[in-house]
């Protein structure tokens, strides 16, 4: 890979032994996929909750904060496993609230902004067409590719430190043009209704192509997708298929038509969405029991849109289950102001700011709170919640606060 | 084919120093979050065909690269506990494995012809060289 002048001073030690770091991580990495050069990045975001990181992965941080390293430019992080105040309310263990302590104090020490919060791109870093960023958290990355025409790889979390500390990423996947054409058609003949069924439509074409290199196409919309709706669906295709982009005809900006999206050559491959395809994604999960144990708000974490419409449908009632809302700081300030997040308290809902259900902990919190059957309006963590031994029922939004009202699953 | 027979993959330029260790094998893909326990190294999917086997110490050869980004630290964090699988070969691996497996100092390969997936049994001692994108098969399965 060729360095310029200042990417051969940092290797060199001229930005201090943290650059050096990132600069000699950043070109092993590049190497590995064949970059050519390094380029510049305007913001990076962190993947960087406690279960993730570890001991080792904690210690790593602290170490570079006591050395005095510093980013040169902007870096957000993801959400928490805790919300500090609330962890015994929920159920967590003090030496959880200490851990995301150690790892915040080290991120901000060198300069990053305690965002916790994968909604980013909606709230506090709103990218553009043509950006080049280095962001973790696949959410984050599908929708600055996808909807934002930005340009990132996932950055997993050392990657991203690396790119904030050294104001650059190795330009190989997604930064270039050939990764980011179509690679296969997707004809949608069964129309989403719900932002649920956005979701849904996410995990079966990422179920249907597994693979970060593949880009889906989607054809056959018959509605514009509101800025909610998109997020699901790239949250889903990613959890599903770690895809990390998408087109859709007319939506996306680098997709004005089938040929744009493809880059004038003509697709290879094609599937179809046909008709019923949503419902059953929904029957693949079923309720083990006649009761959810819980039902969980927030993956990724609410907009305000999304926070008001759980909040009114909540007004004036009660939940007869435990029921979570995840948001980010912004979002929750906003909810505080309007009012919303009075109405979904008075109703018994527990309101949590900067985390994200499946990154709490969730197979302590399984075994502490005897959590299993988990009801949801996300399709992404539907996915993600099976792998800390739960058993997700997935339904629509206003199908989740009538049962969180109800108790249970049947009318 | 007999015993003795050796067979040499090769491919694009990978991570790591040579190495050397016994393969274990599976066209599922993986998943160092969703699909392994990190405190033994065991694989925990109860769907995953590797389900209960131990890739600590073994050149773990799979199809894709799943999962999130958390991937970034969790292979730091196997190497730390001793739960770490020796090497890592995949037909196509994404970023963040590699990503990983840079920050663990894990050896890492992918892109090899012919497919390892195919080529490779759970058993074989595989010598690989990342640097000149070249492993060495010698079968024992």
């Amino acid at each position: 890979m060729k360095l310029d002048s200042e990417e051969r001073e940092m290797l060199a030690g001229a930005a201090g032994p943290a650059a050096r770091w990132g600069i000699e991580y950043q070109r092993s990495v590049g190497e590995f996929f064949g970059a050519e050069r390094m380029v510049a990045v305007r913001s990076a975001h962190i993947h960087c909750d406690g279960e993730a990181l570890g001991e080792p992965g904690a210690a790593f941080l602290e170490d570079w904060a006591r050395r005095g390293a510093r980013l040169a430019i902007p870096m957000t992080m993801d959400p928490r496993s805790t919300d500090p105040g609330r962890a015994r309310e929920i159920g967590q263990d003090d030496a959880i609230v200490a851990e995301e302590a150690r790892i915040v104090g080290a991120l901000t020490a060198m300069g990053a902004i305690p965002s916790n919060t994968c909604i980013n791109y909606q709230t506090l870093d709103v990218p553009h067409l043509g950006e080049r960023l280095a962001w973790g958290d696949t959410g984050t990355v599908i929708w600055a590719n996808s909807v934002a025409g930005a340009r990132s790889n996932f950055e997993g979390g050392p990657a991203a430190l690396a790119a904030a500390l050294t104001g650059r990423v190795a330009e190989y996947g997604f930064h270039l043009d050939e990764h980011r054409r179509g690679t296969v058609l997707v004809e949608v003949e069964d129309q989403p209704r719900c932002l649920t069924d956005w979701g849904a439509l996410g995990a079966l074409v990422g179920r249907a192509y597994p693979d970060y290199w593949e880009v889906p196409v989607l054809t056959g919309l018959e509605r514009n997708p509101a800025p909610d709706e998109l997020k699901h669906l790239g949250a889903a295709l990613a959890s599903y298929g770690s895809q990390a982009m998408f087109h859709m005809i007319g939506v996306t900006p680098e997709a004005r038509s089938v040929e744009d999206a493809f880059g004038g050559e003509p697709p290879e491959r094609r599937m179809s969405v046909p008709p019923g395809a949503l419902a059953g994604l929904y029957e693949s999960f079923l309720p083990e029991r006649g009761a959810p144990d819980l039902v969980v708000f927030g993956t990724p974490q609410l907009s305000l849109l999304e926070f008001r419409r759980i909040a009114e449908g909540l007004a004036g009632r009660s939940v007869r289950t435990t029921v979570f809302l995840t948001t980010s700081a912004q979002v929750r300030a906003g909810a505080d102001d309007y009012g919303y997040t009075e109405l979904a308290r008075a109703a018994g809902a527990v309101v949590l700011t900067g985390v994200c259900f499946y990154l709490m902990t969730a197979r302590e919190l399984a075994r502490t709170r005897g959590f299993r059957t988990l009801l949801t309006d996300s399709a992404k963590l539907a996915n993600t919640v099976q792998g800390y031994g739960y058993n997700p029922v997935l339904r629509p939004t206003d199908e989740c606060v009538e049962i969180a009202v109800r108790g249970r699953f049947a009318a | 084919m007999s015993a003795d027979e050796r067979l040499v993959l090769r491919g694009p330029a990978g991570y790591g120093e040579a190495i050397e260790a016994e393969a274990l094998v599976s066209s599922d893909g993986f998943s160092a979050r969703y699909d392994l326990d990190h405190t033994t190294g065991v694989i925990s999917r109860e769907a995953h065909e590797l389900y209960g086997q131990s890739l600590v110490g073994k050149v773990l050869v799979v199809s894709t690269a799943k999962g999130g980004t958390a991937t970034g630290w969790r292979l730091f964090d196997l190497v730390e506990r001793g739960t770490a699988p020796a090497a890592l070969v995949f037909r196509a691996t994404n970023p963040v494995m590699v990503q990983g497996a840079v920050m663990a100092g894990i050896a890492i390969m992918h892109r090899l012809v012919p497919d390892p997936v195919e080529a490779i049994a759970s058993g074989d001692w595989l010598r690989l060289r990342p640097a000149d994108g070249e492993i060495d098969v010698e079968r024992r399965a």
